[in-house]
């Protein structure tokens, strides 16, 4: 909103009001931390389990129900919160009002791609020949 | 919105010298930051030699003797001088505090004396809180309720009344808000360290009946979501208070009554 002098200091303290929103943003990431933990040992551990054991085996590994859905799920909670955290970079040092909701779409649909680029490759060697 | 580039008259210049009278024997160094808007000059950094065995204690004691005694222009809010008042919080050695609470001793070598970061300055250690005291008067610092006034005081028990230790003690000095990476960067917005640690103290009230319109008007991602919890409230706060702490208990309310 432009600055003028005229303005009383509530006014522009009080600005365009509460958006009522921010509550699960904020939850969202710290549960999708929470979640992260134990998928993010898991995810890790297996992949050290697996190193060198060459494309069959990890087929193999992924055919296994646990593991496919496993991974689907650390890859769908990586980027939401992900994304959450980016959001706040933006929403902290975008220098404009055009800027911080372009950058916001761009994340968006960024993480959204590539989650769901991540799951089709899991599902095309989970459920594949 | 984040800036990357300083505003002009950013630059602070060398100033003048005041040397201590010649038989001072425990001279210390005073670097007090020095600036008239109205100049149209930069900023400039004076140095004042002190005769600490002709000053009181406190880095406040010394701005005193400065302005009694040497440079009467030199320019900075002071009232109650015992940590009360909250007037002369300002940036000592590189940490925002009261000015009469910081001893001349703590600090090493010579004192630099800088105004609140981040403010408009108004004149040397003067700094322009309009806007934070806006934002103040925004989040409604006082009793609300709706049944009608009792004939006597309101109660309330010791438990609910003990909610508000480390809440009710801030003087509203704003060293915590100044210190905040968030606030300047978003201080349009965000309400800042001191403002919500104050939105606390009335959310946890158990007198006050507005609780739930009180959230309504924090939840919001600028007003509230601002703070990453840097903690530089916390470490800088001179009444020892736990800013940090209170928002999390707001983030925490907004959680629970989901």
């Amino acid at each position: 909103m432009a600055e003028t002098p005229l303005r009383t200091p509530l006014s522009r303290a009080r600005g365009l009001g509460s958006a009522k929103e921010g509550v699960q943003h904020w939850w969202g990431q710290r549960v999708s931390a929470l979640a992260l933990v134990p998928l993010g040992l898991w995810f890790c551990a297996s992949l050290v389990g697996l190193a060198g054991a060459g494309r069959g085996a990890l087929v193999a590994w992924l055919h296994g129900p646990a593991a496919a859905i496993l991974t689907i799920l650390t890859i769908a909670a990586v980027f939401y919160h992900g994304v959450l955290g980016v959001q706040v970079v933006i929403e902290d040092y975008a220098p404009s009002e055009g800027t911080k909701v372009a950058c916001i779409i761009a994340a968006r649909l960024l993480a959204l791609l590539l989650a769901v680029a991540g799951i089709y490759a899991v599902l095309k060697l989970a459920l594949g020949k | 919105m984040a800036k990357f580039t300083l505003p002009k008259n950013s630059k602070v210049g060398v100033g003048r010298t005041y040397k201590a009278p010649a038989d001072a024997r425990r001279v210390k160094r005073f670097k007090v930051y020095r600036y008239d808007p109205d100049s149209g000059e930069n900023p400039r950094l004076d140095s004042y030699d002190v005769d600490l065995d002709q000053c009181g204690p406190m880095v406040l004691d010394a701005l005193i003797k400065i302005k009694n005694e040497v440079d009467t222009g030199l320019t900075f809010r002071r009232s109650c001088r015992e940590g009360v008042c909250g007037s002369c919080s300002m940036n000592i050695d590189g940490t925002n505090t009261l000015a009469c609470l910081k001893a001349i001793a703590d600090v090493p070598g010579e004192v630099d004396i800088y105004p609140l970061p981040h403010l408009p300055v108004v004149k040397d250690l003067v700094g322009d809180l309009t806007h934070i005291y806006a934002q103040y008067r925004s989040i409604e610092p006082w009793l609300q309720t709706e049944t009608p006034p009792p004939d006597r005081e309101r109660l309330q028990s010791e438990a609910e009344r003990s909610k508000l230790e480390g809440l009710w003690e801030c003087i509203l000095c704003f060293c915590c808000t100044t210190s905040c990476p968030s606030y300047w960067w978003q201080g349009e917005r965000y309400l800042g360290p001191a403002v919500l640690l104050q939105a606390a103290r009335w959310l946890k009230d158990s007198r006050d009946e507005k609780t739930g319109e009180r959230l309504d008007q924090l939840e919001d991602p600028f007003k509230l979501y601002r703070c990453h919890t840097i903690m530089n409230c916390t470490n800088t706060c001179p009444k020892g208070l736990n800013p940090a702490k209170a928002i999390g208990e707001i983030k925490q309310m907004l959680v629970e009554r989901r």
